[in-house]
C-alpha cells in the first residue's frame, strides 16, 4: 500500500455525500474506512458475537443463580453448560471476611467502608491539607479498634482470624502509609551529597527492586525469626507486612527521586538563600512541588502495590485471594473455581480501575 | 508562614575553615551508618545463636548432598539422586526458559495490542483497550490461578483438542510436532548463528560505506547467503534429518512430540498476556510521542510506509519505548516467580524446596537473590547498550 494511491481516493471522499443517517455515516468512518479495514471490522465483530453469545449462553442463561444451602447438584448438573454463582451467594462471606467470628463480621465490615471513604477524601483535591494526616492517623487507629476489639464492649479478635478483604486493604494500605515516608526518606538519601547516605540508599533499592517480592515474602515468614532474639515472635501477618513496607518503600523511593529531580535547581537555590535548614527546605518547598509532579506515576504505583498484595497468598496469608482459593477446596464446591476467581477479580478490578480512572483524570488536569 | 521567622546570626564555625556544613554532614552519615552497623550486628548476633540453637549449619556445603526432590518438568535431564546443586541448575533454566519465551512473545503480542489500540478501526482500537485495561487491573496471581484451573478443566487425553493435526491440547498440557535436535543438528545451527554474527559485521561495514558516500547498498542478497543458503549447503553436505516427529496418542498419554506442561503452559500464558497490556500500553505513548509533522514530512517525500516507519516513525519511537520496556522485561522475568503458586519448578521454588528440606534459610534465600541479580544486570545490561546505540545523537 503506498502513499501514492491514497491521493486519487482524496476526491472520491470529497463526492461522498456527507448528508444522510448519521449512523451510517459514523459505521463507514470508523469501521468500513478502506477494505482491509471492513475486513478487521467485519472478523472481529463475528469473534465478537461468538464470544458474546457464548458468555450469555454459559454465564446468564444456562447459569445456575441459587440453590438449597450447601447442596450443589443443581451447579453440578449445569457443569459445563452454565455457570454455578449460587457458590457465590454461599461463599462470599468466607471470601470477604475469611474466619472472621460470623456474628462480628459487621466489624470488618465497617473497616472496609471506612477505608472506602478514606480513600475517597484522600483523592479530592479540596481535602489535600494537613488535616488529612490526622484524618488517616483517626481512621487507622478506629479500624484497629474495629478489627481487635478488645476495648468499649468489642470482643477480641485475634489477628490470625482475620481474612479477605479487609486483610488485603490493610496489607495495601498500612504499606503504602509506612513505604511513602520511608520512600521519602530514600528518595532523599539517594539525592543527597553525603556519599555514606547515598550508597546506603543505592542499595537498598537496588537490592530490593532487584529480586522478586515472591522471595522477600519468604524471607520474612522463614528468616525473620532468625533474626530475631529467641523468645520474641511476632505475628506472621505483621512480618509480611514489613516485608511490603520495604518493597513499597523502594519502588516509591524511585519514583519520588524522578519528582525530585524534575524541580528546577533555581526553587534548591533560592531556599538556600533564605538560608532554610536541609529538613525545612525539603519539607516546606522541594517535596510538595516533587510530589506534585510524580502523582500520576504515584498512582500507578499503587495499583501496582495493591495487586501484589495478593502474594501474600504464597506465605500462607489470609487475604482475599486465598480465601477465595480456599473457599473452593470444599468438595462439594470444588469444581466452579472460574466463578470464584471471576467474582474475585471483579472486586480488584473495580479497586485497581477506580484508581486508575483517578490517575488519568490527574494527568488530563496536571499543571493547572 | 515562614517568612516572618527571623534569619539565625551567622555563628562563628568551631573548627575554623572546616564548615558547619561539612560538620553536619559528617554527623548525619555516622548516625546513619552507625544505625546501619547497629542492626545489622543485632540481627546478625541473633542469627547466629538461633542456627546454633537449632543446630544448622552454615555454608553452602549443603549443594554437594543428594536433593531428593523430584522435578516434574525440565529441559536438563535431572533425578531425585542428584545434588542440590544440579537442582539449582534445572531450576535456574526453568525460570530461564519461562522468561526468555515469556519476553519474546509478550513483546510480539504487547507491540499488535499497542498498534491497535491507534487503529482508525474504532472497534479494533476499542477491543485493545478493553484488554489492556482488564488484564492490567486484576493481579497477575489471580490471573496465573485462573489460566491453571482452565488448563486442568480441560479434556483428558483420549479426548484432546486438535484444533490442528499434529497439535493436541488436553490436561496433560499442550502437545506439538517437533524436530529431534541432536549434534548435527546442531553444528547446522551453529553455522546459522555464525552467519548472523558474519552479517551484522559486513552490515555494519556497509552502513558505513554508505555514510561516505551516500549511496544505499542492499545487504539483503548478503543476509540471505549467510544465515539461510550457508546453513542449507551444510546440512545438505553432511546429511542432515530433519524429520518431523508427530506426537501420538498412545494407551493413556502421548508419545513423541514436543511437551509443555499445564503448568508450564499456564505460567506462560498469564505472563504474556499480562505484560503484553503493559507493553501495549508502551509502544502506543512511544509512537505517540513521534511528532505529527514526522508523518506529514514522510508522506510528503513520498516515501512508501514500510519505509517510512522503519526509518523515519520507529526509530524515534524507540527512545520512548525502549527504557520502560527493560522495566518490563524486569518485571517478566521477577513475576516468574509466582511459579511457585501452580507448582511450576522455578528456581524460587526449588529454593523453597531446598529452605524446607535443610533449613538452610540464609544460603537458599541468597541462592535466589544472586541468580535473580545477575538476570536483571543482564538485561540491564543488554538494554541499556541497545538504549545507547539508538539513543539521539546530538552534534
Amino acid at each position: 500500500m503506498t502513499v501514492i494511491t491514497d491521493v486519487p481516493d482524496a476526491p472520491r471522499a470529497a463526492r461522498r455525500p456527507q448528508t444522510g443517517n448519521p449512523v451510517l455515516r459514523w459505521l463507514r468512518a470508523n469501521l468500513f474506512s478502506s477494505i482491509p479495514n471492513s475486513i478487521i471490522s467485519l472478523v472481529l465483530l463475528a469473534v465478537l458475537a461468538k464470544g458474546i453469545f457464548s458468555f450469555v449462553q454459559w454465564g446468564i442463561a444456562n447459569a445456575v443463580w441459587l440453590t438449597p444451602a450447601n447442596d450443589s447438584s443443581a451447579c453440578r448438573a449445569a457443569r459445563g453448560i452454565g455457570a454455578c454463582w449460587a457458590i457465590i451467594p454461599e461463599k462470599y462471606r468466607f471470601i470477604l471476611f475469611g474466619t472472621y467470628p460470623f456474628d462480628e463480621q459487621w466489624r470488618p465490615a465497617l473497616s472496609v467502608l471506612l477505608f472506602i471513604a478514606l480513600f475517597y477524601l484522600s483523592t479530592r483535591r479540596a481535602w489535600w491539607r494537613r488535616e488529612l494526616i490526622y484524618i488517616w492517623v483517626g481512621a487507622l487507629a478506629l479500624i484497629s479498634v474495629l478489627m481487635w476489639g478488645g476495648v468499649f464492649g468489642l470482643s477480641f479478635v485475634s489477628q490470625d482470624r482475620w481474612g479477605g478483604l479487609p486483610v488485603t486493604l490493610i496489607l495495601a494500605t498500612f504499606g503504602l502509609a509506612f513505604g511513602f515516608p520511608l520512600g521519602i526518606l530514600v528518595a532523599l538519601g539517594r539525592r543527597s551529597k553525603l556519599p555514606a547516605i547515598r550508597s546506603l540508599s543505592v542499595l537498598y533499592v537496588e537490592l530490593i527492586r532487584g529480586v522478586p517480592l515472591v522471595s522477600l515474602l519468604f524471607m520474612a515468614s522463614v528468616m525473620f525469626p532468625l533474626f530475631m532474639p529467641s523468645g520474641f515472635n511476632i505475628d506472621k501477618l505483621l512480618r509480611a507486612q514489613i516485608a511490603i513496607i520495604l518493597f513499597a518503600g523502594a519502588y516509591l523511593a524511585e519514583v519520588i527521586r524522578g519528582g525530585l529531580q524534575a524541580v528546577p535547581r533555581g526553587q534548591y537555590e533560592a531556599a538556600d538563600a533564605l538560608g532554610l535548614s536541609y529538613w525545612r527546605k525539603n519539607r516546606l518547598i522541594i517535596l510538595p512541588q516533587a510530589i506534585r509532579h510524580v502523582i500520576p506515576p504515584l498512582v500507578n504505583t499503587f495499583i501496582a502495590f495493591f495487586k501484589d498484595t495478593s502474594l501474600v497468598l504464597i506465605i500462607g496469608i489470609f487475604d482475599l485471594l486465598t480465601t477465595a482459593k480456599t473457599a473452593i477446596i470444599d468438595p462439594a464446591w470444588q469444581q466452579f473455581s472460574v466463578e470464584v476467581y471471576i467474582f474475585v477479580a471483579a472486586i480488584y478490578f473495580a479497586f485497581c480501575f477506580a484508581m486508575s480512572r483517578y490517575s488519568r483524570s490527574l494527568e488530563a488536569t496536571r499543571g493547572r | 508562614m515562614t517568612t516572618d521567622h527571623p534569619r539565625p546570626p551567622p555563628r562563628r564555625s568551631f573548627f575554623g575553615a572546616w564548615g558547619r556544613r561539612e560538620l553536619k554532614g559528617l554527623f548525619w552519615q555516622l548516625l546513619v551508618v552507625g544505625i546501619a552497623v547497629a542492626v545489622i550486628a543485632f540481627l546478625w548476633s541473633n542469627t547466629v545463636t538461633n542456627l546454633s540453637a537449632r543446630r544448622i549449619s552454615t555454608g553452602f556445603a549443603f549443594l554437594g548432598r543428594e536433593a531428593g526432590m523430584p522435578i516434574a518438568d525440565s529441559l536438563l535431564s535431572y533425578s531425585p539422586r542428584d545434588t542440590y546443586f544440579w537442582a539449582f541448575v534445572v531450576g535456574v533454566a526453568n525460570t530461564l526458559r519461562v522468561a526468555v519465551i515469556g519476553i519474546v512473545l509478550a513483546t510480539i503480542l504487547g507491540t499488535l495490542i499497542g498498534i491497535s489500540r491507534l487503529s482508525a478501526n474504532w472497534l479494533l482500537s476499542r477491543l485493545a483497550a478493553v484488554y489492556v485495561e482488564v488484564l492490567r487491573d486484576i493481579p497477575l496471581l489471580l490471573q496465573l490461578l485462573f489460566w491453571y484451573v482452565l488448563m486442568q478443566a480441560l479434556p483428558a487425553a483420549r479426548l484432546a483438542w486438535r484444533p490442528v493435526d499434529g497439535v493436541f491440547l488436553s490436561n496433560r498440557g499442550l502437545i506439538l510436532p517437533s524436530i529431534p535436535i541432536g549434534m548435527p543438528q546442531l553444528w547446522v545451527l551453529g553455522t546459522a548463528l555464525l552467519g548472523l554474527a558474519a552479517f551484522y559485521v559486513i552490515r555494519r561495514a556497509l552502513i558505513a560505506q554508505q555514510m561516505r558516500d551516500g549511496k544505499p547498498r542492499k545487504a539483503w542478497p548478503i543476509a540471505l547467503g549467510l544465515i539461510v543458503v550457508l546453513p542449507a549447503l551444510v546440512s545438505v553436505l553432511l546429511g542432515v534429518s530433519w524429520k518431523i516427529e508427530w506426537p501420538e496418542l498412545r494407551g493413556f498419554n502421548f508419545v513423541g512430540g514436543l511437551t509443555l506442561a499445564p503448568e508450564y503452559f499456564a505460567l506462560l500464558i498469564a505472563l504474556i498476556t499480562y505484560t503484553s497490556a503493559f507493553i501495549a500500553e508502551i509502544v502506543r505513548s512511544g509512537i505517540q510521542s513521534v511528532p505529527r509533522g514526522q508523518w506529514d514530512a514522510a508522506n510528503a517525500l513520498g516515501l512508501r510506509r514500510s519505509f517510512m516507519l522503519r526509518q523515519i516513525i520507529l526509530p524515534q519511537a524507540l527512545r520512548v519505548i525502549v527504557p520502560p520496556m527493560t522495566s518490563q522485561y524486569l518485571n517478566l522475568t521477577k513475576n516468574s516467580s509466582l511459579a511457585v503458586a501452580i507448582g511450576y519448578q522455578d528456581v524460587v521454588s526449588i529454593a523453597n524446596t531446598t529452605l524446607n528440606q535443610t533449613g538452610q534459610a540464609i544460603e537458599a534465600i541468597a541462592l535466589i537473590m544472586a541468580v535473580f541479580l545477575t538476570i536483571s544486570l543482564g538485561i540491564s545490561f543488554f538494554m541499556n547498550w541497545y538504549n545507547a546505540r539508538i539513543a539521539l545523537v546530538e552534534r
